[in-house]
């Protein structure tokens, strides 16, 4: 944020012009709409296709909506998509390739489909966002499909003010408020007049920002932005004392609470579907049957399958316990040696979308609670 | 119950040791149970003890990544599980399982090497004892090596 | 702020195979081959030793695989692979002339060159030679930078050990020791196990850096007779696999404790590993 920050003031329906300028650019209006019962992301034809008057009500292993008093356009936490299924998608084709017994030729797959705009992301999102930038594309070798999805997208943010049952980016240190990594940011504020505050985070985003009929904004309005915002931080439904983790887990492998927690875990990998920092993923060949066409494909994987750690004898991680210790301690822990940060951002999918509604803050407390001093080897 | 000197004077192991030597074994003893399933010690764990079975089995396993636990001998009733005390480091080279429920008697390895140390008659005698049980384990893996089932051409 | 500016992508993604032919093919045991190979265009990678590729088998599937060829020199690609999956088979039936693909070289390499005026002990078993195979022939190569070149290399049977004609060239310039661990009629040399060769080598375990590859219940035996020698935790290397899909740090399957095998491994200190591998199904 620059002190060159613009600030205006839009009413909801403003939101449908902002909506029209990102398509009118080209974009493809990625956001958050009704469908199945739940609140997914999906291709916005038009701000009518917001979540308008709804909420969610989130759980361990629960999830429901609810309809709203008001008209709120954004007064839901997040749902079961995250915004990495368009920047990192579920399945996708790496290359085609012919072979004609000289040499293989390989053509990549081009990306000729129009730039994203993603709309409606929240603060622990664009921490996601940027944990799977670092992942993909700040390391030693550039991920081709991510970079070139990931080029010229489009943010815009949303400051929470309607926290889930299930969240805890204040404990994360990732929310309630976008701080960075966005082009626009909105806040609703509820408080009298329905309305939105709409502030500039990059040069692009201001150039929209002046294309829609908005409002200077007033002090009045900041300040009640700022109340629904720092009201959000004291509604969060979890919390977890993040301090020391990396050092925590690294030094309970054999916590007897691995055990306890394997006794309920069903190793879905329900949590690392919707989970918008995993990105483990698995490729596979497709050819024809005369063998001088090939492709290669990526697709999702867990690290709940017992194959994910197979080498030729066996899998690494036969049981239950190892795989669900794996993923925790990669999330909470050995992230920070891999990456530099926690791999966590604190948005509660994997408490709500749980089957059995294992909570990681939970799970973290009770080793916390009971944690083993490290016994001194003679 | 009968105490815990009269027990060891059925041990194939202590066969003909004397009432006093007995005694003494007895004073390094206790009576241990696991259930079955139950890790009875670890490779690398220290090693400072060492089992008569009573009842039950024992698997001796090496663990392999993408392997598990590998089984290489099986420790049954009136055996002996574990020589790692009588030498430095003092720790396991393998990991014990009891394969069913198991009653053994455990001896304190630090107390015992103390007493052999004192009194270097029953040293030796144990010494002797437990040469022949691995040399006993010793040749049985040799023929083991030998894979005489296998399939053997030329 | 918004889109994150990415540096221009190379003209090729590294998920692409490069063409390489098969120039030579030798079987080294009934499941194990060695294959040579050359780029279809362009120059050879430089490769480390210790380092691994990504060998892309047309319509397959691609594997890691160590290779064994000299290092310090771009030139042919040589690969010893053991048969034991469809990839692995259908890169070891590729006769000269065929096409493999191969992405890399990844991984960290064997501190050799920076173990010059050491004691090198290699330890190997199994198909544990193939990766140290280059940490030898740099050894003997520069002969002179080295005091002790002590190979001690095991295999289940004779017919399971690996360059067994290359072995009998080493003896001239580095103690080479062999053992089986069962014989075959014919054999006359040891029988036994390989940590079984460490009390009796030559090394000063005060000089000595050792570099040990092979199953790893045979390393844990082996490092285990490497301390008992006075051997320090920190100039023992060991090699470790685990399951790999991209060799890049992005798929997330070959997670070690806090360490990517393909970005932090496959070879690593004994004093930095020990801790993960005391930790069962990590």
């Amino acid at each position: 944020m620059t002190e060159l920050q613009e600030s205006v003031v839009i009413g909801p329906e403003g939101l449908g012009l902002l909506v029209d300028a990102l398509r009118q650019r080209g974009y493809a209006v990625l956001g958050p709409t009704v469908r199945d019962g739940a609140i997914v992301y999906d291709e916005l034809e038009s701000a009518d296709a917001l979540p308008v008057g709804w909420t969610d009500r989130q759980e361990g292993g629960t999830y429901r909506l609810e309809r709203r008093e008001d008209d709120a356009r954004f007064g839901y936490a997040v749902g079961p998509h995250s915004w990495k299924q368009f920047l990192f998608p579920p399945r996708v084709r790496l290359w085609q390739a012919r072979h004609d017994g000289g040499g293989m030729e390989v053509v990549e797959e081009p990306h000729d489909g129009p730039p994203l705009a993603l709309f409606g992301v929240r603060a622990c999102e664009l921490h996601a966002i940027a944990i799977q930038d670092r992942v993909f594309i700040g390391g030693r070798a550039v991920d081709r499909d991510y970079a070139l999805r990931r080029e010229n997208v489009f943010v815009v943010a949303v400051n929470c003010f309607e926290p889930g049952g299930t969240c805890f980016c204040v404990s994360m240190g990732t929310g309630p408020k976008a701080e960075s990594g966005y082009d626009l940011v909105l806040t609703e504020i509820l408080e009298g007049e329905h309305r939105l505050l709409l502030e500039s985070g990059s040069a692009r985003g201001a150039e929209v920002l002046h294309e829609l009929s908005a409002r200077p904004s007033e002090p009045g309005d900041r300040d009640a932005a700022e109340r629904a915002v720092e009201a959000a931080r004291g509604k969060m439904g979890r919390q977890m004392d993040a301090t020391g983790l990396r050092d925590l887990l690294a030094g309970n492998l054999e916590h007897p609470r691995w055990d306890d927690v394997a006794e309920r875990c069903l190793t879905c990998g329900n949590c690392t579907l919707v989970c918008p920092t995993c990105f483990c993923s698995t490729v596979e060949e497709v050819t024809d049957l005369e063998g001088a066409y090939a492709e290669r494909w990526r697709e999702w994987d867990s690290c709940f399958t017992v194959d994910h750690s197979y080498i030729h004898g066996g899998a690494i991680r036969p049981s239950g316990r190892s795989r669900y210790r794996q993923w925790m301690t990669h999330k909470l822990g050995t992230w920070h040696d891999q990456f530099g940060t926690s791999g966590c951002v604190g948005c509660g999918r994997c408490i709500t979308w749980c089957p059995v509604g294992i909570d990681i803050t939970e799970e973290v407390a009770a080793i916390r609670a009971t944690e083993e001093v490290p016994d001194a080897h003679a | 119950m009968r105490t815990l000197d009269a027990l060891l004077a059925d041990v194939p192991l202590f066969d003909g040791l004397s009432a006093e030597h007995l005694a003494l074994l007895a004073g390094c003893a206790s009576n241990v149970r696991f259930d079955a399933g139950q890790t009875i010690f670890r490779e690398g764990d220290d090693a400072d003890t060492f089992f008569v079975i009573r009842a039950g089995s024992v698997a001796l396993e090496a663990f392999g990544p993408a392997r598990g636990g590998l089984t290489i001998e099986t420790i049954e009733a009136g055996d002996v599980l574990g020589w790692s005390w009588l030498f430095p480091p003092y720790r396991w080279h393998f990991d014990a399982r009891a394969l069913s429920q198991v009653r053994a008697t455990a001896f304190d390895g630090a107390c015992l090497r103390g007493k052999c140390d004192e009194d270097t008659a029953l040293g030796y005698d144990l010494m002797r004892r437990f040469a022949q049980v691995i040399i006993e384990r010793l040749q049985s893996t040799r023929l083991r090596l030998l894979d005489v089932y296998g399939r053997h051409d030329g | 702020m918004g889109a994150t500016t990415v540096e221009p992508l190379p003209a090729q993604g590294p998920m692409v195979p490069r063409s390489f032919v098969v120039r030579d093919r030798v079987q080294e045991t009934s499941d194990t081959w060695t294959l040579t190979l050359d780029p279809v265009l362009g120059e050879g990678p430089a490769i480390g030793p210790g380092q691994f590729v990504m060998v892309y088998v047309f319509g397959v599937g691609e594997v890691p695989i160590s290779v064994s060829g000299a290092p310090d020199r771009e030139g042919p690609v040589v690969l010893t692979v053991r048969a034991v999956g469809a990839v692995s088979e259908a890169i070891c039936v590729t006769e000269p002339g065929g096409i493999l693909g191969l992405r890399g070289p990844f991984g960290t390499t064997w501190p050799i060159a920076a173990s010059a005026g050491a004691d090198v002990v290699v330890v190997a078993g199994g198909i544990g030679l193939a990766p140290l195979r280059p940490v030898v022939l740099h050894a003997l190569a520069q002969r002179d930078a080295f005091g002790e070149v002590d190979v001690l290399y095991g295999a289940r049977t004779p017919h399971d050990l690996l360059y067994t004609s290359e072995l009998e060239r080493w003896r001239g310039s580095a103690s080479v020791d062999v053992t089986v661990d069962a014989a075959e009629i014919g054999w006359s040399g040891k029988v036994g196990v390989v940590p079984g060769l460490l009390p009796g080598a030559a090394f000063d375990p005060a000089k000595a850096v050792a570099f040990v590859c092979g199953p790893e219940i045979m390393m844990r035996f082996a490092i285990t007779a490497l301390l008992d020698r006075g051997v320090a935790p920190g100039r023992i290397n060991i090699s470790l696999e685990r399951n790999m899909r991209c060799g890049l740090g992005h798929c997330g399957h070959c997670q070690l404790g806090p360490t990517l095998i393909c970005r932090d491994g496959p070879v690593y200190s004994y004093e930095t590993a020990r801790e993960w591998l005391e930790v069962r199904e990590l």
